[in-house]
């Protein structure tokens, strides 16, 4: 800690160095040595446009708590391992956290699949693993140890479905993609689309590459009854479904996920994207937030330090890393030391946390902690994003 | 005397054992003993492709799919036919070689570049059946593994993990020496240097290539199934393309046609990485640099071009 650290005018710098002080009096010997926290990520290979703004997330984020003094008095240093999206290396770093870096948390696990295979590393360890992948499957059922941020698909269905009874539209069609997000989101909406009282009078797929939907499309416009469509998908199929879902003039209301929830989704779609409803973390809409808003003061936070210190535009995935490493470090704060067992308590105990992905409030049977106020109903207007509907 | 004792096939299997039985007494923890269980497992996958390339002389860009038929084949089993993992294992490896055996006969007419070519799209679409059909592989996301049990013994943890990886290595290389002593095995190297030759000689070049073929392709499986069964885990990332290329990489930079090479080779590739981790960005530079520089300065492999060293000296 130098002098110039003191300097500081930051209430919450300042408080965070008293903090620091008196745990550095009472504890002189473990000051010494700065708390480890793991992570390891697919920073390169296939994922890696998941991966990268994590490990640059997560490097920003701890350098400047270091600089602020970091945690009880003590630096945090990240052990920071890059799988390359491979689930065999990112088991063998899971292993090596454990057993040779003595990691006393971990956030990381980029995909659904590096996340699965390091679970069991975690579990036998007993050392608390935030992951930053999407599937259901890594918190349900419960495990003692594993932890998320990021939002579910179902979470995404439900959100959609909210907005859809609100407006009374209760015969909707579906159209998704084959790969694994629109398979993934297919399964999760048809598991709850009953408790809103819709039912789905048409449901149809495209393959990932396809270039046309509007065989698919004209099928779904000639249902009786329809009232909407919903189109879970990723990248470039759901631009296209939009385009021709214009020029089939179909006219009813459509709903994207929020796996297109970015500002290329709408150049791609064009004035067909007019009026389209979707799903999306505060984040996206940072600039837009109401001043009141709880999650403002977080979100502009995080979207400027990452742009600066990187030069690129924030992503939602590094917005994950972001909320996965604060939750270890306000768990280590809470519990007062660096024992596993109390962080994962402590981060069981996460109640109201203010992220940037959402409001974490977790539980014994909830490793996630977010419902569907972590979503904002967006609609394209003016060929940009307008937030719409009650929250 | 010690000149001829470098090129038995017994001074292979000793170095082998003693690095084995030397490895658990200086790790300082588990995660050294996964490291090396790993070795084993992607050796055992490498001595297969020695068969192929080093003895036969035909090039393969798609063993990884042959392991992946391994790693699901344990992982399919006991999860959709209630058959017990050991079974499974065992029907895993005979399938991957009927299905070389099949596989092989058209593709085995081709040469060189045409062979490599054909044996790379054969990967790339198990890799594609193992992605895409999430019903049986559980898609993208790869799909558990149960646990391997042996008469009883539940295989777990590092350490048995370790000894079980190393004994089947053990057990293949000693096949592979005896293959590569067998009339078999010096069919094998005649059809690798001409086939022309080969044929005038005798060798039915067809049947000895498509053994070979068969071979490799029961090595990879059985590497993949223990491969699944460590981790409890499989994705389709293990029969990617990537992975056929480092097999094909560990076979020549620890000696085409050596036993011990792919051993060395394995651990190159696998040890290093970890060793270079510190490096971050830069850690693939240095990798992609130091397997140029091994290649410059050791042009047969590491393993041959030591033991033609060392048998300078001792001449």
């Amino acid at each position: 800690m130098t002098k110039s650290a003191f300097g500081r005018q930051s209430l919450r710098a300042s408080a965070l160095q008293a903090l620091a002080v008196t745990t550095l009096l009472s504890l002189p010997a473990l000051a010494a040595d700065p708390i480890k926290i793991g992570a390891v990520l697919s920073a390169s290979g296939p994922a890696a446009f998941l991966g990268d703004p994590e490990a640059k997330t997560l490097k920003i984020y701890v350098e400047e708590l270091n600089k602020k003094g970091g945690v009880l008095g003590r630096q945090i240093e990240l052990v920071l391992y890059d799988d390359g999206g491979d689930a065999n290396k990112a088991r063998t770093f899971a292993t090596r956290l454990i057993e040779d870096d003595k990691v006393v948390a971990m956030v990381g696990g980029s995909t659904t699949g590096t996340t699965m295979a390091m679970i069991p590393v975690f579990e036998d360890a007993k050392v608390p693993f935030v992951s930053v992948a999407g599937a259901i499957e890594i918190i349900e059922p419960v495990r003692s140890f594993v932890f998320k941020t990021p939002h579910t698909d179902k979470t995404a269905c439900e959100k959609i479905f909210e907005d859809m009874k609100a407006r009374s539209l209760t015969k909707i069609g579906m159209i998704s993609g084959t790969d694994g997000f629109g398979k993934s989101m297919r399964a999760q909406c048809l598991r709850v689309v009953k408790d809103y009282g819709i039912t789905i009078v048409a449901d149809e797929s495209y393959g990932a590459t396809d270039s046309d939907m509007t065989p698919q499309l004209n099928k779904i416009k000639n249902t009786a009854g329809l009232q909407a469509v919903v189109n879970p998908g990723f990248g470039q199929g759901p631009a296209i479904v939009t385009r021709n879902y214009g020029q089939l003039s179909i006219g009813l209301p459509l709903y994207q996920s929020h796996g297109v929830a970015s500002k290329s989704f709408i150049d791609l779609a064009g004035p067909a994207a007019e009026g389209i409803r979707l799903p999306a973390p505060a984040l996206l809409v940072a600039d837009k937030l109401a001043d009141a808003d709880t999650q403002k003061a977080v979100v502009t936070a995080y979207k400027t330090s990452y742009e600066k210190a990187v030069g690129q535009p924030v992503s939602t995935f590094g917005g994950y890393a972001f909320d996965g490493i604060q939750l270890v470090v306000e768990a280590i704060q809470k519990a007062k030391g660096t024992d596993p067992q109390k962080i994962r308590d402590a981060l069981e105990a996460t109640k109201g946390y203010v992220g940037v992905t959402g409001i974490y409030t977790m539980s014994a049977t909830d490793h996630l902690g977010l419902g569907t106020e972590s979503f904002r109903m967006l609609e394209v207007r003016n060929g940009g994003w307008v937030e719409v509907g009650a929250r | 005397m010690l000149k001829s004792a470098l090129r038995s096939r017994w001074a292979t299997l000793a170095v082998l054992a003693l690095t084995m039985a030397i490895v658990p007494l200086i790790a300082p923890s588990a995660f050294y003993l996964r490291v090396a269980a790993l070795v084993w497992i992607f050796a055992l996958a490498a001595l297969g492709l020695t068969i192929l390339m080093g003895y036969a002389g035909q090039v393969s860009l798609g063993h990884a799919g042959f392991l992946g038929i391994g790693a699901y084949g344990v992982a399919i089993g006991p999860t959709h036919l209630s058959l017990s993992p050991l079974l499974s294992l065992v029907l895993a490896a005979a399938s991957s070689g009927v299905i070389a055996y099949v596989v092989g006969r058209p593709i085995l007419r081709l040469k060189g570049y045409y062979l490599a070519i054909a044996t790379l799209g054969f990967g790339l679409i198990l890799a594609l059946i193992f992605q895409s059909e999430s019903a049986i592989t559980g898609g993208p996301d790869g799909m558990a593994v149960a646990r391997l049990t042996v008469f009883g013994w539940r295989i777990a943890g590092a350490m048995q993990w370790y000894w079980v990886s190393a004994g089947i290595l053990l057990v293949g290389a000693w096949i592979a020496l005896n293959i590569a002593d067998s009339p078999s095995g010096r069919a094998l190297r005649a059809v690798h240097d001409s086939e022309v030759a080969a044929a005038g000689a005798g060798v039915d070049v067809a049947a000895k290539k498509l053994a070979a073929f068969v071979a490799a392709a029961v090595y990879a499986a059985i590497a993949g199934g223990l491969l699944a069964c460590m981790n409890g885990l499989i994705t389709p990332d293990a029969a990617s393309f990537m992975h056929s290329v480092e097999f094909v990489a560990m076979v020549i930079i620890g000696g085409l046609g050596s036993v011990l090479g792919a051993v060395v080779g394995a651990a190159f590739l696998i040890v290093l990485p970890q060793a270079l981790t510190s490096l971050q960005e830069y850690e693939q530079a240095v990798l992609g640099l130091l397997i140029m520089v091994f290649m410059i300065v050791l042009p047969t492999g590491i393993v041959p071009s030591l033991r033609n060293w060392l048998a300078e000296r001792l001449a």
